[in-house]
Protein backbone atom coordinates (compact mmCIF):
# COMPACT_ATOMS: atom_id res chain seq x y z
CA UNK A 1 0.00 0.00 0.00
CA UNK A 2 1.70 2.98 -1.47
CA UNK A 3 1.22 6.98 0.61
CA UNK A 4 -0.36 9.60 -1.67
CA UNK A 5 0.40 12.99 -0.15
CA UNK A 6 -1.25 16.38 -1.75
CA UNK A 7 0.01 19.19 0.45
CA UNK A 8 -0.11 18.15 4.47
CA UNK A 9 -2.83 15.36 3.88
CA UNK A 10 -1.87 11.79 3.44
CA UNK A 11 -4.20 8.70 1.82
CA UNK A 12 -3.84 5.28 1.18
CA UNK A 13 -3.87 3.67 -2.29
CA UNK A 14 -5.39 0.57 -1.51
CA UNK A 15 -4.11 -2.61 -3.97
CA UNK A 16 -5.60 -2.89 -7.68
CA UNK A 17 -7.00 1.32 -6.66
CA UNK A 18 -6.14 3.17 -8.77
CA UNK A 19 -4.78 7.65 -8.20
CA UNK A 20 -8.06 8.82 -9.28
CA UNK A 21 -9.69 5.47 -7.14
CA UNK A 22 -8.13 6.67 -4.23
CA UNK A 23 -8.92 10.06 -3.99
CA UNK A 24 -12.42 9.37 -4.84
CA UNK A 25 -12.91 7.38 -2.50
CA UNK A 26 -11.66 10.21 -0.17
CA UNK A 27 -13.68 13.18 -1.65
CA UNK A 28 -9.93 14.69 -2.55
CA UNK A 29 -11.70 17.23 -5.29
CA UNK A 30 -10.64 15.95 -8.76
CA UNK A 31 -12.06 16.41 -11.77
CA UNK A 32 -12.68 12.92 -14.03
CA UNK A 33 -15.41 11.99 -17.01
CA UNK A 34 -13.86 8.62 -18.24
CA UNK A 35 -11.87 6.73 -15.99
CA UNK A 36 -9.67 4.97 -18.64
CA UNK A 37 -7.14 7.61 -20.13
CA UNK A 38 -9.18 8.98 -22.58
CA UNK A 39 -10.69 12.52 -21.73
CA UNK A 40 -7.52 13.89 -20.01
CA UNK A 41 -9.53 15.71 -17.30
CA UNK A 42 -8.21 13.84 -14.19
CA UNK A 43 -4.38 15.11 -15.22
CA UNK A 44 -2.19 15.78 -11.85
CA UNK A 45 1.33 16.40 -11.49
CA UNK A 46 4.22 14.32 -9.49
CA UNK A 47 6.83 16.64 -8.79
CA UNK A 48 9.84 14.91 -7.61
CA UNK A 49 9.41 11.39 -9.00
CA UNK A 50 9.14 9.85 -12.48
CA UNK A 51 5.43 8.19 -12.45
CA UNK A 52 5.10 5.02 -14.21
CA UNK A 53 5.00 5.26 -18.06
CA UNK A 54 1.91 3.38 -18.44
CA UNK A 55 -0.17 7.23 -16.49
CA UNK A 56 1.24 9.01 -19.18
CA UNK A 57 0.22 7.15 -22.74
CA UNK A 58 -1.27 9.69 -24.55
CA UNK A 59 0.33 12.88 -23.28
CA UNK A 60 2.35 15.10 -24.93
CA UNK A 61 5.56 15.24 -24.03
CA UNK A 62 5.46 18.89 -23.10
CA UNK A 63 3.45 17.21 -20.26
CA UNK A 64 5.02 14.10 -19.88
CA UNK A 65 8.60 15.85 -19.14
CA UNK A 66 7.07 18.07 -16.09
CA UNK A 67 5.73 14.69 -14.66
CA UNK A 68 2.00 14.91 -15.51
CA UNK A 69 0.29 12.22 -15.54
CA UNK A 70 -3.44 10.69 -15.21
CA UNK A 71 -4.88 9.78 -12.21
CA UNK A 72 -7.23 7.10 -13.73
CA UNK A 73 -4.43 5.27 -15.12
CA UNK A 74 -2.11 5.27 -12.48
CA UNK A 75 -1.32 2.37 -10.36
CA UNK A 76 1.76 3.70 -7.93
CA UNK A 77 4.90 1.51 -7.75
CA UNK A 78 5.73 3.78 -4.64
CA UNK A 79 4.76 6.05 -2.43
CA UNK A 80 3.98 9.70 -4.36
CA UNK A 81 3.65 13.49 -3.93
CA UNK A 82 0.93 14.34 -5.72
CA UNK A 83 -0.03 18.42 -6.90
CA UNK A 84 -3.20 19.17 -8.50
CA UNK A 85 -3.54 20.95 -11.18
CA UNK A 86 -4.16 24.58 -11.04
CA UNK A 87 -7.48 24.28 -13.28
CA UNK A 88 -6.79 27.45 -15.43
CA UNK A 89 -3.82 25.87 -16.99
CA UNK A 90 -6.01 23.69 -18.91
CA UNK A 91 -9.17 25.33 -19.13
CA UNK A 92 -9.90 28.16 -21.43
CA UNK A 93 -13.13 30.73 -20.87
CA UNK A 94 -15.74 30.41 -23.47
CA UNK A 95 -18.75 32.55 -23.82
CA UNK A 96 -22.15 30.65 -24.92
CA UNK A 97 -23.31 32.70 -27.83
CA UNK A 98 -25.66 30.42 -29.18
CA UNK A 99 -28.37 28.44 -27.02
CA UNK A 100 -31.33 26.84 -28.98
CA UNK A 101 -32.83 23.65 -29.54
CA UNK A 102 -32.17 21.61 -32.55
CA UNK A 103 -35.11 19.01 -32.12
CA UNK A 104 -36.91 17.86 -28.72
CA UNK A 105 -33.83 17.09 -26.99
CA UNK A 106 -30.75 18.02 -28.39
CA UNK A 107 -29.25 21.15 -27.89
CA UNK A 108 -27.12 23.55 -30.40
CA UNK A 109 -24.68 25.28 -28.07
CA UNK A 110 -22.16 27.49 -29.89
CA UNK A 111 -19.09 28.80 -27.55
CA UNK A 112 -17.25 31.95 -28.22
CA UNK A 113 -13.42 32.16 -27.79
CA UNK A 114 -11.68 35.20 -27.71
CA UNK A 115 -8.24 33.47 -29.25
CA UNK A 116 -8.10 30.85 -32.09
CA UNK A 117 -8.99 27.48 -30.85
CA UNK A 118 -6.65 24.79 -32.16
CA UNK A 119 -8.58 21.26 -33.09
CA UNK A 120 -9.50 19.24 -35.78
CA UNK A 121 -13.11 18.90 -36.83
CA UNK A 122 -14.21 15.61 -35.09
CA UNK A 123 -12.46 15.80 -31.79
CA UNK A 124 -13.91 16.67 -28.43
CA UNK A 125 -13.50 18.59 -25.37
CA UNK A 126 -14.61 18.37 -21.65
CA UNK A 127 -16.56 21.23 -20.29
CA UNK A 128 -16.56 21.60 -16.87
CA UNK A 129 -19.16 23.28 -14.50
CA UNK A 130 -17.98 25.34 -11.88
CA UNK A 131 -18.64 22.52 -9.15
CA UNK A 132 -16.02 20.74 -11.15
CA UNK A 133 -18.37 18.32 -12.44
CA UNK A 134 -16.60 17.11 -16.26
CA UNK A 135 -18.03 15.91 -19.10
CA UNK A 136 -16.69 15.00 -23.03
CA UNK A 137 -18.99 16.69 -25.88
CA UNK A 138 -17.60 16.69 -29.93
CA UNK A 139 -16.98 19.35 -31.91
CA UNK A 140 -19.49 19.88 -34.13
CA UNK A 141 -17.98 22.26 -36.50
CA UNK A 142 -14.59 23.36 -38.27
CA UNK A 143 -12.47 25.66 -37.37
CA UNK A 144 -13.95 29.13 -37.54
CA UNK A 145 -12.41 32.52 -38.42
CA UNK A 146 -15.01 33.22 -35.41
CA UNK A 147 -12.95 31.76 -33.09
CA UNK A 148 -16.73 29.77 -32.27
CA UNK A 149 -17.35 26.08 -31.79
CA UNK A 150 -20.31 24.21 -32.18
CA UNK A 151 -22.37 21.43 -29.76
CA UNK A 152 -25.09 19.27 -29.79
CA UNK A 153 -26.23 18.09 -26.58
CA UNK A 154 -28.54 15.39 -25.75
CA UNK A 155 -30.65 15.72 -22.83
CA UNK A 156 -30.96 12.21 -20.54
CA UNK A 157 -33.07 11.77 -18.26
CA UNK A 158 -31.52 12.91 -14.85
CA UNK A 159 -28.22 13.76 -16.54
CA UNK A 160 -26.08 15.93 -14.13
CA UNK A 161 -24.21 17.82 -16.92
CA UNK A 162 -26.66 17.79 -19.84
CA UNK A 163 -29.50 18.89 -17.91
CA UNK A 164 -27.58 21.73 -16.19
CA UNK A 165 -26.61 22.49 -19.90
CA UNK A 166 -30.37 21.99 -21.30
CA UNK A 167 -31.71 24.38 -18.10
CA UNK A 168 -29.49 26.73 -16.39
CA UNK A 169 -26.88 27.64 -19.36
CA UNK A 170 -28.34 31.09 -21.36
CA UNK A 171 -26.61 32.88 -23.98
CA UNK A 172 -23.54 35.48 -22.34
CA UNK A 173 -22.65 33.06 -19.51
CA UNK A 174 -18.98 31.81 -19.51
CA UNK A 175 -17.93 28.40 -19.40
CA UNK A 176 -14.66 26.24 -18.81
CA UNK A 177 -13.35 24.54 -22.11
CA UNK A 178 -10.69 21.92 -22.23
CA UNK A 179 -8.01 21.57 -24.82
CA UNK A 180 -9.42 19.60 -28.12
CA UNK A 181 -9.04 15.92 -27.76
CA UNK A 182 -9.26 12.73 -29.46
CA UNK A 183 -8.18 10.77 -32.60
CA UNK A 184 -11.68 10.94 -34.29
CA UNK A 185 -10.86 13.70 -37.21
CA UNK A 186 -10.12 13.25 -41.02
CA UNK A 187 -7.06 13.62 -42.92
CA UNK A 188 -6.34 14.89 -46.33
CA UNK A 189 -5.09 12.19 -47.25
CA UNK A 190 -5.96 9.43 -49.68
CA UNK A 191 -9.08 11.54 -50.93
CA UNK A 192 -10.41 8.82 -53.68
CA UNK A 193 -11.15 6.40 -50.74
CA UNK A 194 -14.48 5.69 -49.63
CA UNK A 195 -15.51 7.29 -46.20
CA UNK A 196 -18.52 5.75 -44.16
CA UNK A 197 -19.52 8.15 -41.77
CA UNK A 198 -22.09 6.25 -38.77
CA UNK A 199 -24.00 7.06 -36.19
CA UNK A 200 -26.18 7.42 -33.64
CA UNK A 201 -28.21 10.69 -31.47
CA UNK A 202 -25.71 13.02 -30.70
CA UNK A 203 -23.28 10.90 -32.64
CA UNK A 204 -24.08 13.43 -35.38
CA UNK A 205 -21.93 15.96 -33.96
CA UNK A 206 -18.31 14.68 -34.76
CA UNK A 207 -19.49 13.45 -37.91
CA UNK A 208 -20.85 16.40 -39.46
CA UNK A 209 -17.12 18.05 -38.66
CA UNK A 210 -15.94 15.58 -40.13
CA UNK A 211 -18.26 15.72 -43.23
CA UNK A 212 -17.73 19.13 -43.62
CA UNK A 213 -14.35 19.08 -43.19
CA UNK A 214 -13.90 16.51 -45.72
CA UNK A 215 -15.79 18.14 -48.37
CA UNK A 216 -14.02 21.48 -47.53
CA UNK A 217 -10.93 19.90 -48.32
CA UNK A 218 -12.51 18.34 -51.84
CA UNK A 219 -12.32 14.31 -50.99
CA UNK A 220 -13.28 12.75 -53.86
CA UNK A 221 -13.74 9.35 -53.29
CA UNK A 222 -18.04 8.38 -52.35
CA UNK A 223 -18.94 9.45 -48.97
CA UNK A 224 -21.94 8.08 -47.05
CA UNK A 225 -23.49 9.19 -43.35
CA UNK A 226 -25.60 6.87 -41.94
CA UNK A 227 -27.26 9.26 -38.88
CA UNK A 228 -29.91 6.75 -36.67
CA UNK A 229 -32.44 7.40 -34.13
CA UNK A 230 -35.41 5.71 -32.84
CA UNK A 231 -37.71 8.25 -33.92
CA UNK A 232 -37.84 11.02 -37.03
CA UNK A 233 -38.12 13.62 -33.77
CA UNK A 234 -35.04 12.49 -32.54
CA UNK A 235 -32.72 13.07 -35.59
CA UNK A 236 -31.92 16.53 -36.19
CA UNK A 237 -30.22 18.57 -39.41
CA UNK A 238 -32.48 16.07 -42.25
CA UNK A 239 -32.74 19.02 -44.60
CA UNK A 240 -29.59 20.46 -44.17
CA UNK A 241 -27.91 16.98 -45.15
CA UNK A 242 -30.29 16.39 -47.67
CA UNK A 243 -29.47 19.64 -49.42
CA UNK A 244 -25.78 18.81 -49.17
CA UNK A 245 -26.52 15.27 -50.76
CA UNK A 246 -27.58 17.21 -53.86
CA UNK A 247 -24.92 19.62 -53.77
CA UNK A 248 -22.50 17.06 -53.54
CA UNK A 249 -22.85 13.88 -56.11
CA UNK A 250 -20.20 11.70 -54.15
CA UNK A 251 -22.43 12.57 -50.89
CA UNK A 252 -24.69 10.31 -49.84
CA UNK A 253 -27.11 10.66 -46.50
CA UNK A 254 -29.22 8.13 -45.38
CA UNK A 255 -31.77 8.99 -42.00
CA UNK A 256 -32.58 5.62 -40.25
CA UNK A 257 -34.92 4.77 -38.06
CA UNK A 258 -35.54 1.71 -35.82
CA UNK A 259 -38.78 2.92 -34.65
CA UNK A 260 -42.28 1.77 -35.92
CA UNK A 261 -43.51 4.71 -37.80
CA UNK A 262 -41.33 5.32 -40.52
CA UNK A 263 -42.04 8.24 -43.03
CA UNK A 264 -41.37 8.54 -46.48
CA UNK A 265 -37.60 9.55 -47.08
CA UNK A 266 -36.30 7.67 -44.44
CA UNK A 267 -35.16 3.81 -44.13
CA UNK A 268 -36.29 1.47 -41.54
CA UNK A 269 -34.21 -0.10 -39.39
CA UNK A 270 -31.09 -0.17 -37.14
CA UNK A 271 -28.54 2.08 -38.62
CA UNK A 272 -25.47 -0.19 -37.96
CA UNK A 273 -27.47 -2.86 -39.78
CA UNK A 274 -28.86 -0.40 -42.93
CA UNK A 275 -25.05 0.71 -43.39
CA UNK A 276 -23.70 -2.58 -42.97
CA UNK A 277 -26.61 -4.10 -46.24
CA UNK A 278 -25.70 -0.94 -48.21
CA UNK A 279 -21.89 -1.31 -48.24
CA UNK A 280 -20.85 -4.61 -48.96
CA UNK A 281 -17.14 -4.46 -48.85
CA UNK A 282 -15.18 -1.94 -47.22
CA UNK A 283 -11.54 -2.80 -48.48
CA UNK A 284 -9.59 0.28 -48.47
CA UNK A 285 -12.51 2.30 -47.05
CA UNK A 286 -11.97 4.81 -44.33
CA UNK A 287 -14.61 4.14 -41.58
CA UNK A 288 -16.16 6.73 -38.66
CA UNK A 289 -18.16 5.46 -35.92
CA UNK A 290 -19.89 7.44 -33.24
CA UNK A 291 -22.05 7.76 -30.13
CA UNK A 292 -23.42 5.03 -28.19
CA UNK A 293 -21.08 2.48 -26.99
CA UNK A 294 -22.51 -0.56 -27.87
CA UNK A 295 -23.47 0.50 -31.68
CA UNK A 296 -19.64 1.84 -31.72
CA UNK A 297 -18.44 -1.36 -30.70
CA UNK A 298 -20.25 -3.90 -32.56
CA UNK A 299 -19.43 -1.66 -35.77
CA UNK A 300 -15.57 -1.78 -35.11
CA UNK A 301 -15.53 -5.08 -35.53
CA UNK A 302 -18.23 -5.72 -38.33
CA UNK A 303 -16.52 -2.87 -40.72
CA UNK A 304 -13.26 -4.65 -39.93
CA UNK A 305 -14.85 -8.29 -40.84
CA UNK A 306 -15.66 -6.63 -44.08
CA UNK A 307 -12.60 -5.33 -45.57
CA UNK A 308 -11.47 -2.33 -43.60
CA UNK A 309 -7.65 -1.86 -42.13
CA UNK A 310 -7.57 -1.15 -38.19
CA UNK A 311 -5.67 2.03 -39.17
CA UNK A 312 -8.68 2.98 -41.23
CA UNK A 313 -11.47 2.22 -38.24
CA UNK A 314 -12.32 5.55 -36.33
CA UNK A 315 -14.06 5.76 -33.50
CA UNK A 316 -15.86 7.67 -30.77
CA UNK A 317 -17.88 5.69 -28.11
CA UNK A 318 -20.12 8.19 -26.48
CA UNK A 319 -19.52 6.25 -23.05
CA UNK A 320 -21.40 7.54 -19.78
CA UNK A 321 -19.45 7.34 -16.55
CA UNK A 322 -20.76 5.16 -13.62
CA UNK A 323 -20.06 7.63 -10.74
CA UNK B 1 25.45 -12.99 -34.09
CA UNK B 2 22.67 -15.22 -36.27
CA UNK B 3 19.23 -13.17 -36.44
CA UNK B 4 16.24 -14.09 -34.52
CA UNK B 5 13.32 -15.38 -36.43
CA UNK B 6 11.27 -12.14 -35.13
CA UNK B 7 14.15 -9.82 -36.66
CA UNK B 8 14.17 -12.05 -40.20
CA UNK B 9 10.80 -11.75 -40.75
CA UNK B 10 10.61 -8.22 -40.68
CA UNK B 11 10.16 -7.16 -36.78
CA UNK B 12 7.00 -5.16 -35.58
CA UNK B 13 5.87 -3.76 -39.06
CA UNK B 14 5.42 -7.60 -40.24
CA UNK B 15 3.75 -8.69 -36.47
CA UNK B 16 0.80 -5.66 -37.91
CA UNK B 17 0.73 -6.79 -41.07
CA UNK B 18 -0.01 -10.37 -40.07
CA UNK B 19 -2.52 -8.98 -36.94
CA UNK B 20 -5.04 -7.72 -39.52
CA UNK B 21 -5.06 -11.09 -41.96
CA UNK B 22 -5.15 -13.27 -38.78
CA UNK B 23 -7.60 -11.84 -36.77
CA UNK B 24 -9.77 -11.56 -39.73
CA UNK B 25 -9.30 -15.10 -40.36
CA UNK B 26 -9.72 -16.15 -36.78
CA UNK B 27 -13.20 -14.05 -36.59
CA UNK B 28 -14.67 -15.77 -39.37
CA UNK B 29 -14.00 -18.68 -38.20
CA UNK B 30 -17.39 -20.37 -36.84
CA UNK B 31 -14.78 -23.23 -35.14
CA UNK B 32 -13.30 -21.23 -32.69
CA UNK B 33 -14.90 -17.23 -33.21
CA UNK B 34 -16.96 -17.59 -29.79
CA UNK B 35 -13.86 -17.43 -27.94
CA UNK B 36 -13.12 -13.86 -29.64
CA UNK B 37 -16.96 -12.99 -28.72
CA UNK B 38 -17.03 -10.25 -26.25
CA UNK B 39 -13.84 -8.42 -26.50
CA UNK B 40 -12.72 -4.90 -27.48
CA UNK B 41 -11.36 -5.08 -31.00
CA UNK B 42 -8.13 -2.73 -29.50
CA UNK B 43 -7.32 -4.77 -26.84
CA UNK B 44 -7.68 -7.78 -28.67
CA UNK B 45 -5.44 -6.31 -31.37
CA UNK B 46 -2.84 -5.64 -29.08
CA UNK B 47 -3.12 -9.09 -27.85
CA UNK B 48 -2.75 -11.09 -31.00
CA UNK B 49 0.41 -8.42 -31.72
CA UNK B 50 1.62 -10.17 -28.42
CA UNK B 51 0.53 -13.62 -30.02
CA UNK B 52 2.63 -13.08 -33.19
CA UNK B 53 5.40 -11.61 -31.54
CA UNK B 54 5.55 -14.56 -29.38
CA UNK B 55 5.72 -16.78 -32.19
CA UNK B 56 8.19 -15.16 -34.19
CA UNK B 57 10.27 -15.39 -31.08
CA UNK B 58 10.63 -11.76 -30.63
CA UNK B 59 10.70 -9.89 -27.46
CA UNK B 60 8.18 -10.56 -24.67
CA UNK B 61 7.52 -11.05 -21.30
CA UNK B 62 5.31 -14.28 -20.82
CA UNK B 63 5.79 -17.39 -19.50
CA UNK B 64 4.34 -20.22 -19.66
CA UNK B 65 2.86 -19.69 -16.46
CA UNK B 66 1.57 -16.56 -18.15
CA UNK B 67 -0.04 -18.69 -20.89
CA UNK B 68 -1.43 -20.73 -18.75
CA UNK B 69 -3.28 -18.18 -16.82
CA UNK B 70 -4.21 -15.86 -20.09
CA UNK B 71 -6.34 -18.53 -21.38
CA UNK B 72 -7.54 -20.81 -18.35
CA UNK B 73 -11.10 -19.06 -18.96
CA UNK B 74 -10.98 -20.32 -22.28
CA UNK B 75 -9.91 -23.65 -21.31
CA UNK B 76 -13.24 -23.58 -19.00
CA UNK B 77 -15.17 -23.30 -21.72
CA UNK B 78 -14.08 -26.29 -23.70
CA UNK B 79 -11.00 -24.86 -25.39
CA UNK B 80 -8.71 -27.89 -26.58
CA UNK B 81 -7.07 -29.58 -29.75
CA UNK B 82 -8.72 -28.74 -31.98
CA UNK B 83 -9.09 -25.07 -31.65
CA UNK B 84 -5.76 -24.93 -31.08
CA UNK B 85 -5.08 -26.91 -34.28
CA UNK B 86 -7.71 -24.05 -35.90
CA UNK B 87 -5.54 -21.35 -35.13
CA UNK B 88 -1.83 -22.61 -36.24
CA UNK B 89 -3.97 -23.39 -39.50
CA UNK B 90 -4.73 -19.40 -39.56
CA UNK B 91 -0.83 -18.51 -38.38
CA UNK B 92 0.35 -21.02 -41.10
CA UNK B 93 -2.17 -19.54 -43.93
CA UNK B 94 -1.33 -15.93 -43.11
CA UNK B 95 2.11 -16.44 -43.51
CA UNK B 96 2.00 -17.56 -46.76
CA UNK B 97 -0.21 -14.41 -47.76
CA UNK B 98 2.07 -12.89 -46.48
CA UNK B 99 4.91 -14.39 -48.92
CA UNK B 100 7.15 -15.58 -45.66
CA UNK B 101 9.30 -18.35 -47.15
CA UNK B 102 8.65 -21.91 -45.82
CA UNK B 103 12.08 -22.23 -43.55
CA UNK B 104 10.41 -19.13 -41.85
CA UNK B 105 6.96 -19.97 -41.70
CA UNK B 106 8.08 -24.17 -40.18
CA UNK B 107 10.30 -21.89 -37.29
CA UNK B 108 7.39 -20.32 -36.18
CA UNK B 109 5.16 -22.87 -36.50
CA UNK B 110 7.34 -24.70 -34.07
CA UNK B 111 7.79 -21.56 -31.77
CA UNK B 112 3.88 -21.63 -31.51
CA UNK B 113 3.25 -25.37 -31.32
CA UNK B 114 6.01 -25.46 -28.47
CA UNK B 115 2.81 -23.39 -26.94
CA UNK B 116 0.30 -25.89 -26.70
CA UNK B 117 0.53 -27.83 -23.47
CA UNK B 118 0.30 -24.34 -21.76
CA UNK B 119 -2.49 -22.83 -23.81
CA UNK B 120 -4.72 -26.00 -23.38
CA UNK B 121 -3.93 -26.58 -19.27
CA UNK B 122 -2.32 -29.34 -19.82
C1 LIG C 1 -15.56 11.18 -26.38
C2 LIG C 1 -16.98 11.54 -25.98
C3 LIG C 1 -17.71 12.45 -26.75
C4 LIG C 1 -19.02 12.78 -26.41
N1 LIG C 1 -19.70 13.65 -27.20
C5 LIG C 1 -20.99 13.96 -26.90
C6 LIG C 1 -21.75 14.87 -27.72
O1 LIG C 1 -21.24 15.42 -28.70
N2 LIG C 1 -23.03 15.13 -27.40
C7 LIG C 1 -23.64 14.54 -26.30
O2 LIG C 1 -24.84 14.82 -26.05
N3 LIG C 1 -22.95 13.67 -25.50
C8 LIG C 1 -21.64 13.38 -25.76
N4 LIG C 1 -20.94 12.51 -24.94
C9 LIG C 1 -21.59 12.02 -23.69
C10 LIG C 1 -21.40 13.04 -22.56
O3 LIG C 1 -20.02 13.15 -22.24
C11 LIG C 1 -22.11 12.67 -21.25
O4 LIG C 1 -21.78 11.36 -20.88
C12 LIG C 1 -23.60 12.78 -21.35
O5 LIG C 1 -23.98 14.09 -21.71
C13 LIG C 1 -24.27 12.42 -20.01
O6 LIG C 1 -23.78 13.23 -18.97
P1 LIG C 1 -24.74 13.71 -17.79
O7 LIG C 1 -23.90 14.32 -16.72
O8 LIG C 1 -25.86 14.53 -18.33
O9 LIG C 1 -25.37 12.37 -17.28
P2 LIG C 1 -24.93 11.54 -16.00
O10 LIG C 1 -25.33 12.26 -14.77
O11 LIG C 1 -23.53 11.15 -16.16
O12 LIG C 1 -25.88 10.30 -16.19
C14 LIG C 1 -26.01 9.64 -17.47
C15 LIG C 1 -27.27 8.81 -17.55
O13 LIG C 1 -27.11 7.67 -16.75
C16 LIG C 1 -28.12 7.66 -15.78
N5 LIG C 1 -27.45 7.27 -14.54
C17 LIG C 1 -26.48 7.93 -13.86
N6 LIG C 1 -26.07 7.25 -12.81
C18 LIG C 1 -26.80 6.11 -12.82
C19 LIG C 1 -26.84 4.98 -11.97
N7 LIG C 1 -26.05 4.87 -10.92
N8 LIG C 1 -27.68 4.00 -12.32
C20 LIG C 1 -28.49 4.08 -13.38
N9 LIG C 1 -28.48 5.13 -14.21
C21 LIG C 1 -27.66 6.12 -13.92
C22 LIG C 1 -28.70 9.05 -15.69
O14 LIG C 1 -30.04 9.05 -15.30
C23 LIG C 1 -28.52 9.52 -17.09
O15 LIG C 1 -29.60 9.11 -17.90
C24 LIG C 1 -19.64 12.18 -25.27
C25 LIG C 1 -18.90 11.28 -24.49
C26 LIG C 1 -17.59 10.94 -24.83
C27 LIG C 1 -16.84 9.98 -23.96
C1 LIG D 1 -0.57 -20.96 -30.62
C2 LIG D 1 -0.42 -20.75 -29.36
C3 LIG D 1 -0.97 -19.50 -28.69
C4 LIG D 1 -0.22 -18.45 -28.26
C5 LIG D 1 1.31 -18.29 -28.37
C6 LIG D 1 -1.13 -17.49 -27.69
C7 LIG D 1 -0.75 -16.27 -27.16
C8 LIG D 1 -1.58 -15.40 -26.51
C9 LIG D 1 -1.16 -14.20 -25.86
C10 LIG D 1 0.28 -13.69 -25.78
C11 LIG D 1 -2.26 -13.60 -25.34
C12 LIG D 1 -2.33 -12.29 -24.57
C13 LIG D 1 -2.33 -12.56 -23.09
C14 LIG D 1 -2.56 -11.28 -22.33
O1 LIG D 1 -1.74 -10.36 -22.44
O2 LIG D 1 -3.57 -11.21 -21.62
C15 LIG D 1 -3.41 -14.42 -25.68
C16 LIG D 1 -4.72 -14.14 -25.36
C17 LIG D 1 -5.80 -14.82 -25.90
N1 LIG D 1 -5.77 -15.98 -26.64
FE1 LIG D 1 -4.11 -16.98 -27.18
N2 LIG D 1 -2.42 -17.95 -27.81
C18 LIG D 1 -2.37 -19.18 -28.42
C19 LIG D 1 -3.47 -19.98 -28.74
C20 LIG D 1 -4.80 -19.60 -28.61
C21 LIG D 1 -5.93 -20.39 -29.05
C22 LIG D 1 -5.85 -21.77 -29.67
C23 LIG D 1 -7.06 -19.63 -28.77
C24 LIG D 1 -8.52 -19.92 -29.03
C25 LIG D 1 -8.98 -20.54 -30.07
C26 LIG D 1 -6.62 -18.41 -28.15
C27 LIG D 1 -7.46 -17.40 -27.73
C28 LIG D 1 -7.06 -16.30 -26.99
C29 LIG D 1 -7.97 -15.30 -26.47
C30 LIG D 1 -9.51 -15.25 -26.64
C31 LIG D 1 -7.19 -14.38 -25.76
C32 LIG D 1 -7.68 -13.14 -25.01
C33 LIG D 1 -7.99 -13.52 -23.60
C34 LIG D 1 -8.66 -12.39 -22.87
O3 LIG D 1 -8.24 -11.26 -22.99
O4 LIG D 1 -9.64 -12.68 -22.19
N3 LIG D 1 -5.26 -18.42 -28.07
N4 LIG D 1 -2.97 -15.51 -26.40
S1 LIG E 1 -8.41 10.32 -18.57
FE1 LIG E 1 -8.67 9.92 -16.48
S2 LIG E 1 -10.76 10.26 -16.17
FE2 LIG E 1 -10.56 10.48 -18.33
Amino acid sequence: MYKLTIGEKTYYCQPGESVLDTFLRENVNISFACKKGTCHSCIVRSPNILPPESAQVGLKNTLKKLNHFLACLCHPEQNMVIKLPDQSEFYTEGTVVVNQLLNRNTLLLIIAFKDAFEFNAGQFVNLQRPDGLTRSYSIANIPQASNTLEFHIRRLPDGRFSEWLHDEIKTGDTIAVSEARGHCFYLPERKEQGLVLVGTGTGLAPLAGILTDALGHGHSGPIYLFHGSREVDDLYRVDEMRKLAEQHQNFYYIPCLSGKHVPEGFTHGRVNEIALATLVDLKDWRVFLCGHPEMVNQMKKMTFLKGASMKDIYADAFLITAT
Amino acid sequence: MSKTLYERIGGEPAVSAAVEIFYRKVLNDYRINRFFDNVDMDKQIDKQKAFFTMAFGGPNNYTGADMRKAHAHLVEIGLDDSHFDAVMEHLGATLVELEVPDTLIAEAAAIAESARKDVLGK
